[in-house]
């Protein structure tokens, strides 16, 4: 049997950061796509206000979560790595059937596995910049104007909007398998509760899982959601 | 009681950003300071300075026009050299257009898609020239007494120019009382102004469709600037002077991009609160969002073919009706279709123009002769989108020599190949020709014609515009037909939406098939240990 200890896994802000980058991704979204025409809820005019202003707010959280990454460096978390790289995928589709234990032990200062290592730094480096510049040229460019205007001067939208039409169903598609996953913790709620709370029930550090022989029947399960 | 503040913290810290963005989605508080100000400074009354009743040299009998005119010189001296070269006298104006270079065009030369020009029918057109006696060629164009004064600046709205009269109005005890109107000239109200400009095309409305008749009376609804319960504006406060030269241009005529009336030169080119929509303007007309529709009281001419017309009943020519009284058929000038409250269709346009000369060749290989084009495009940077009164038609030309013909309609009296009397083509296009003089090899056919004209009047008050999603929108939105750009809300990538559309499929699909082999093998492990 392993010992479990609650530990304090994600501070104040990280957790303030996370909600308010979900609801904001949410509202991003559910605005951006009433933009793109694939229906209608607010109204236009009202859709593309949201959508400035819930820009803005995303821009302010993404600066201060900057600072408090680097500050930290809790940045050293999306480091990739290659090692149990392919026990994690293993475990998500063969052992996490099997009851398996989980590969990557987590830790406060490892709380991802490789594989969510490698989505978050993609996501932070790669799908969210280029959303938030893509979005920032949607918002400043301007039609070639001459020299009145000294802004950016783009001949064509499309190209911007195209990226960002793109980058928006990445990033739907990463939330919708990101609900899911956040299910395949120590319980199915444990994670969705560590992240509301801060604290999680993790393994004792002192414990390696090769220890944990009798884990498997007596871990409380993912099943039965 | 920690955990409880925390908690709060917590709520607090989840809720506020929803908070501060509620707040700032409020609609900023109107700032109509300027409006205000434009509407404190345009309805006031012009003023004249002299009164012409006390002019004696005007309290003559006068026994022909040229007479009030020289009277008028006498003391506004330089005001005749000025219309002698102005082009409400001279219906003509130099201009350049590329591919062209410096031509001499105005309505004097130019067909248009209504009654097709004034060669050959100038005694019936000149009722609207600033002058009098324009019969033929003949005419005088630098006598300063034949520049007609009164029909622009009579004050009482009494003169009258005569039908058929070339410019001339009734003399004697039938025609208008000169001396009251002598006694009233002064600053043009916008009666004398649409006395032509409202009957353009032979009747009211006919030809603009956003200039008519009842712009005098109508409310704001029709005509914020010019609605008598709004600014009540006359049209000189915006089409101001300066030695009889007005700014404003009508592109059935103009060709460069000079001498423009602009919304912006009073309203500025920031006159939004959001500025989103200020960064409209920069690639749209103002004209495109504030004139959602013309033609909202009278109807207007959208087409005319001439190819029906010389038709009779029972030996005679007819006339058809509609059942707001409009007249659909006419022997003389043919069938017509008339629209009443009509959207505009939209054009990239950047002030200049072009024209299809009567000797220019007719492309009988493209489907349509266009009898002026608006330049412009979405990459011109001097472009921007303009509702646009586009008005078709079928008119004669000439199927050997391939040019469009100008037929002569009118004249005083019948058997002299005027077709509006002697409804007879072969004879009209053979005087017509003639009288330019053009070939005309004796053959002729119709085309279809389009004429493009930029909607410029009847702007409608702010919350009658148009709104975003007629234009951003998937299916025929305003600008469907404008496809050199991307526009959000309308256009997409086909294969970007597919491919985004299929990610997330397969991502629920993948989720679905985990989550049951995830909870069947659950229930797998359970039911062994119970066992």
């Amino acid at each position: 049997m392993s010992k479990h200890k609650k530990v304090y896994v994600y501070q104040g802000f990280e957790r303030f950061w996370h909600w308010n980058q979900a609801l904001l991704i949410f509202l991003l979204a559910f605005t951006g796509f009433e933009i793109h025409s694939s229906y209608e809820f607010f109204g236009f005019e009202t859709a593309v206000d949201i959508h400035n202003k819930a820009a803005w707010g995303f821009i302010i959280l993404i600066v201060f979560a900057i600072f408090w990454h680097i500050t930290t460096g809790e940045w050293k978390q999306y480091i990739p790595t290659t090692q149990n790289l392919k026990a994690q995928a293993e475990f998500y589709l063969f052992g996490i059937f099997r009851n398996a234990p989980h590969p990557t032990r987590k830790t406060v200062i490892s709380k991802l596995n490789p594989l969510q290592r490698l989505v978050y730094l993609g996501l932070k480096l790669l799908v969210i910049p280029v959303m938030v510049i893509s979005g920032l040229l949607f918002m400043f460019y301007r039609y070639p104007q001459g020299d009145s205007i000294a802004m950016i001067n783009i001949d064509n939208l499309e190209i911007i909007a195209l990226v960002h039409t793109a980058g928006a169903f990445v990033l739907l598609s990463f939330v919708a398998v990101h609900l899911y996953l956040i299910t395949t913790g120590h319980t199915v709620t444990s994670n969705l509760q560590a992240m509301i709370t801060g604290w999680e029930e993790l393994e004792d550090e002192d414990d390696s899982p090769e220890h944990d022989v009798n884990s498997e029947k007596t871990d409380t399960n993912t099943s039965g959601s | 009681m920690k955990k409880f503040t925390k908690a709060i913290t917590f709520f607090l810290a989840i809720v506020a950003p929803l908070i501060i963005i509620t707040v700032a989605l409020r609609a900023p508080r109107a700032d109509h300071s300027m409006l205000e100000a434009l509407r404190q400074e345009y309805p006031k009354e012009h003023k004249s300075g002299v009164d012409h009743s006390k002019m004696e040299i005007l309290q003559k009998d006068f026994s022909n026009p040229h007479e009030m005119t020289a009277a008028c010189l006498t003391c506004h001296t330089e005001r005749g050299t000025e219309l002698l070269h102005s082009a409400h006298f001279k219906w003509e104006r130099e201009e350049f257009i590329p591919g062209r270079g410096v031509t001499y065009l105005g309505k004097k030369n130019l067909i248009n898609n209504f009654c097709t020009g004034v060669k050959s029918n100038e005694g019936s057109c000149m009722k609207c020239h600033a002058g009098y006696g324009w019969n033929d060629k003949t005419f005088d164009f630098t006598n300063p007494f034949n520049i007609d004064c009164i029909v622009c600046h009579d004050n009482t709205g009494t003169y009258k120019k005569a039908s058929g009269g070339a410019g001339y109005p009734e003399m004697g005890p039938d025609g208008p009382d000169f001396k009251k109107i002598l006694a009233s000239m002064g600053q043009p109200k916008s009666e004398n102004c649409g006395n032509c400009h409202f009957g353009g095309g032979g009747g009211n409305n006919v030809k603009h469709g956003d200039l008519e008749i009842a712009l005098l009376t109508a409310g704001r609804d029709v005509d914020v600037h010019m609605g008598v319960d709004g600014a009540n504006m006359s049209c000189v406060d915006c089409h101001t002077a300066e030695n009889h030269v007005m700014k404003g241009r009508y592109y059935g005529v103009s060709s460069t991009n000079t001498q423009r009336l602009n919304c912006e030169d009073c309203h500025t080119e920031f006159p939004h609160q959001k500025n989103i929509l200020n960064e409209h303007s920069i690639k749209v007309g103002c004209q495109t969002c504030h004139i959602p529709i013309y033609a909202k009281v009278n109807a207007t001419k959208m087409y005319w073919d001439w190819a029906t017309a010389t038709r009779k009943k029972d030996g005679k020519e007819y006339e058809l009706l509609d059942a707001d009284g409009n007249i659909v058929y006419t022997s003389i000038k043919g069938d017509f279709v008339w629209e009443k409250n009509v959207k505009p269709e939209y054009f990239w346009f950047n002030g200049t123009a072009d024209h299809h000369l009567i000797t220019d060749k007719v492309d009988t290989l493209s489907a349509v002769l266009k009898i002026n084009t608006l330049f412009g495009e979405y990459r011109d940077r001097n472009s921007k989108i303009v509702p646009v009164k586009v008005h078709r038609g079928r008119q004669p030309y000439d199927t050997e020599h391939l040019t469009i013909i100008q037929a002569k309609l009118w004249d005083k009296e019948k058997g002299k190949g005027a077709l509006w009397l002697d409804l007879d083509w072969e004879r009209s296009i053979e005087e017509g020709m003639a009288y330019i003089p053009l070939p005309y090899s004796g053959k002729y056919d119709f085309i279809q014609t389009e004429m493009y004209m930029p909607v410029n009047h009847m702007v409608s008050p702010a919350s009658q515009a148009v709104t975003c999603k007629e234009c951003h929108t998937r299916n025929d939105g305003r600008l469907a037909t404008l496809t050199d750009f991307y526009m959000p809300g309308r256009d997409r990538n086909r294969f970007i939406d597919l491919a985004g559309q299929l990610t997330l499929i397969l991502s629920f699909v993948g989720i679905f098939v985990h989550a049951s082999i995830r909870y069947m093998a659950a229930r797998k492990r359970k039911a062994a240990q119970i066992q």
